[in-house]
């Protein structure tokens, strides 16, 4: 799959831009703050219908505008794909593909497979468990469509419950048994969540240790294992139990909103025990692990977008990912870096592909060069 | 926004309290007012008055009605055994539109929501479980509870609830039949629905 063109309109700081593709390779070349992220982030708006890094739709509006539109061409596997976003100050997100309205935003996820390595990778392994949950569902939902709707399901009891919990604190009054209806669809849907990131894992496991040893050339052996009440066989019961806790704290203390994903290396925590070095390598073998499973499961292979990562990582993981470019092991590819003779540089070996290189200078672009 | 008299400024700020209309569409109310005749306006002011004062809401099922009782719950014709619960008075009358069921209403008032601030005891269930419960032991007991709600979260909990409520009855309870609009092609349905029509599929008949 590649993308063909992209229609930037009061997008961040981009008042217009108009940009074609190679469907190989394109540098996003421009001094920091140019605007080079801001491209990768339309590019993920159109394949996932929000923003990679600001979850407020409307602060990505060009500042004074009152609206944005992206829209994009896509080739999946030879059909033509018309997509396009509107944002509009106080209305609902709009998405159009091939002109047609979409009801349901959560119906586009999913067609178009899309892979992000950037800077703050790191997070995952440094931040709370939020950050890595996101992460798997956000993979999973990209493959599998009950789960994302699932998912929803759960989030939205998850939060009805929560304010029930609320409402009776402030009214004074306990009626436990009018959180039955929802006690009933989290349990239901924790087990079926869990079963599936469970499964999941089983898949992702093997990918990622392969592409941590390559990405690493070491032989430790790395893992990621799931860690959830939710698949006990008396969870109905412990959920029942945790009533009083709920109660006390107002929120939900149990479900799969509270599990987490532990990265290991020799069978420790990657975060307490991993050295800077291997912590790198572990986050570009998650990602490059993901980039295989939508490979394989959409029968396409997905956009990815590298962010920086000439600067953030050492010339020997460079190297080595150049080798995966190299061996054609990716579809199009977007690489955006501050230092445009560092990435010609680094291009430069790669005769036999269009490489397409666009200089960004504040939110323009100001040169288009093969 | 500056109005050239007070008397204009009060009616449009009066007017546009009304949910969906802004400052500029209620002065443009206000003056067309002013260029109809006098009646025009005392007509609508009097007739939003007695709205207002007079409308009363049913005690038996929550109706707008003009006494105690609405029309629908004294009528004779109305099959006392069989309710309909809603959400909201609409869907009364779009059910009443469709003149296929004769049966009686019991309107919620809402569905169950707590982000919204709605909690079953902001809702009229316990009325209806009174209801149910009270028919029993009168002459015409209630046979069946329809639950009419929406396709949503929200509806589906609130029907859950009711139907945990009605539990101890032993009564029927049923919910409307959710599947594809008539005329509309399988291929444009959303595959929730189409799912579900499946799973609910009914038998065909000759008839
Ligand atoms: N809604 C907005 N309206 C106007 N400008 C915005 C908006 N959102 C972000 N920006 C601007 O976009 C610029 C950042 O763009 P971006 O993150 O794409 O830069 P970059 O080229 O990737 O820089 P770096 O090399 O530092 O990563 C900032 O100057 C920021 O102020
Ligand atoms: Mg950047
Ligand atoms: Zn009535």
């Amino acid at each position: 799959m590649y993308l063909k063109n992209l229609r930037l309109h009061q997008f961040k700081n981009y008042q217009k831009a108009d940009l074609d593709f190679s469907r190989e390779i394109n540098c996003l070349l421009g001094i920091n703050g140019s605007g080079k992220t801001n491209l990768l982030d339309a590019i993920h708006y159109l394949c996932l219908t929000k923003s990679a890094f600001q979850s407020m739709d409307n602060l990505n509006v060009l500042h004074g505008g009152e609206f944005f539109t992206l829209s994009g061409e896509f080739d999946l596997e030879g059909k033509n794909w018309e997509i396009r976003l509107v944002v509009e100050n106080g209305k609902k997100k709009q998405l159009l593909r091939q002109g047609k309205p979409v009801e349901k935003m959560s119906e586009h996820i999913g067609l178009l497979p899309i892979v992000l390595i950037a800077p703050d990778d790191t997070m995952l392994i440094k931040d709370g468990s939020e950050e890595r949950r996101r992460f798997f569902d956000g993979m999973i939902c990209q493959v599998n469509h009950e789960y994302l709707e699932k998912l929803m399901r759960y989030q939205h009891f998850l939060k009805q419950r929560n304010a029930l919990l609320k409402q009776f604190a402030e009214r004074g009054n306990w009626k436990p048994a009018y959180l039955e209806p929802y006690d009933r669809e989290i349990v239901s849907l924790s087990k079926y969540i869990a079963g599936v990131r469970s499964d999941f894992l089983l898949e992702f496991q093997p990918k990622l240790l392969e592409f941590y040893r390559f990405i690493s050339d070491a032989q430790e052996p790395v893992g990621v294992s799931y860690e959830s009440d939710c698949m006990e066989e008396n969870f109905m019961e412990s959920f029942g139990q945790c009533l009083q806790k709920d109660i006390a704290t107002r929120r939900t203390n149990m479900g799969i909103h509270k599990d987490d994903f532990l990265f290991s290396i020799n069978d420790f925590k990657i975060k307490n025990f991993g050295s800077q070095g291997q912590q790198k390598s572990y986050v570009i073998a998650l990602k490059l692990a993901q980039f295989q499973i939508l490979n394989q499961q959409k029968g396409t292979k997905p956009l990815l977008l590298l962010d920086d990562i000439f600067d953030k990582l050492d010339d020997k993981r460079i190297g080595k990912l150049m080798e995966l470019v190299a061996d054609r092991q990716f579809g199009q590819l977007f690489i955006t870096d501050a230092r445009p003779e560092r990435s010609r540089q680094i291009l430069s070996g790669m005769k036999e592909t269009d490489v397409r290189f666009f200089t960004i200078e504040k939110g323009k672009v100001a040169a288009v060069a093969q | 926004m500056n109005f050239p008299s007070k008397l204009i400024e009060n009616a449009v700020n009066e007017i546009s309290r009304l949910p969906g209309i802004g400052k500029k569409t209620a002065l443009r109310l206000v003056l067309h007012l002013l260029k109809q005749k006098e009646n025009t306006t005392i007509e609508l002011a009097d007739s939003l008055i007695a709205l207002r004062t007079k409308v009363r809401y049913c005690q038996v099922c929550h109706n707008v009605a003009e006494g105690e009782i609405c029309d629908i719950c004294k009528s004779h014709r109305r099959d006392k055994s069989i309710i309909c619960v809603v959400e909201d008075l609409p869907d009364v009358m779009a059910i009443e539109n469709t003149g296929q069921f004769q049966g009686l209403y019991h309107i919620l008032g809402g569905v169950i929501s707590p982000i919204q601030g709605v909690g079953p005891d902001d809702l009229k269930i316990e009325s209806l479980i009174k209801r149910v419960f009270e028919s029993q032991s009168s002459g015409e007991a209630v046979q069946e509870v329809i639950l009419a709600l929406p396709a949503t979260m929200e509806g589906d909990t609130t029907a859950f609830f009711i139907t945990r409520r009605l539990k101890e009855t032993g009564i029927k309870v049923s919910t409307i039949a959710r599947g594809i609009p008539v005329g509309g092609e399988l291929e444009y349905t959303d595959e929730v629905t189409l799912g579900r029509s499946i799973l609910t599929r009914v038998n065909y008949s000759l008839d």
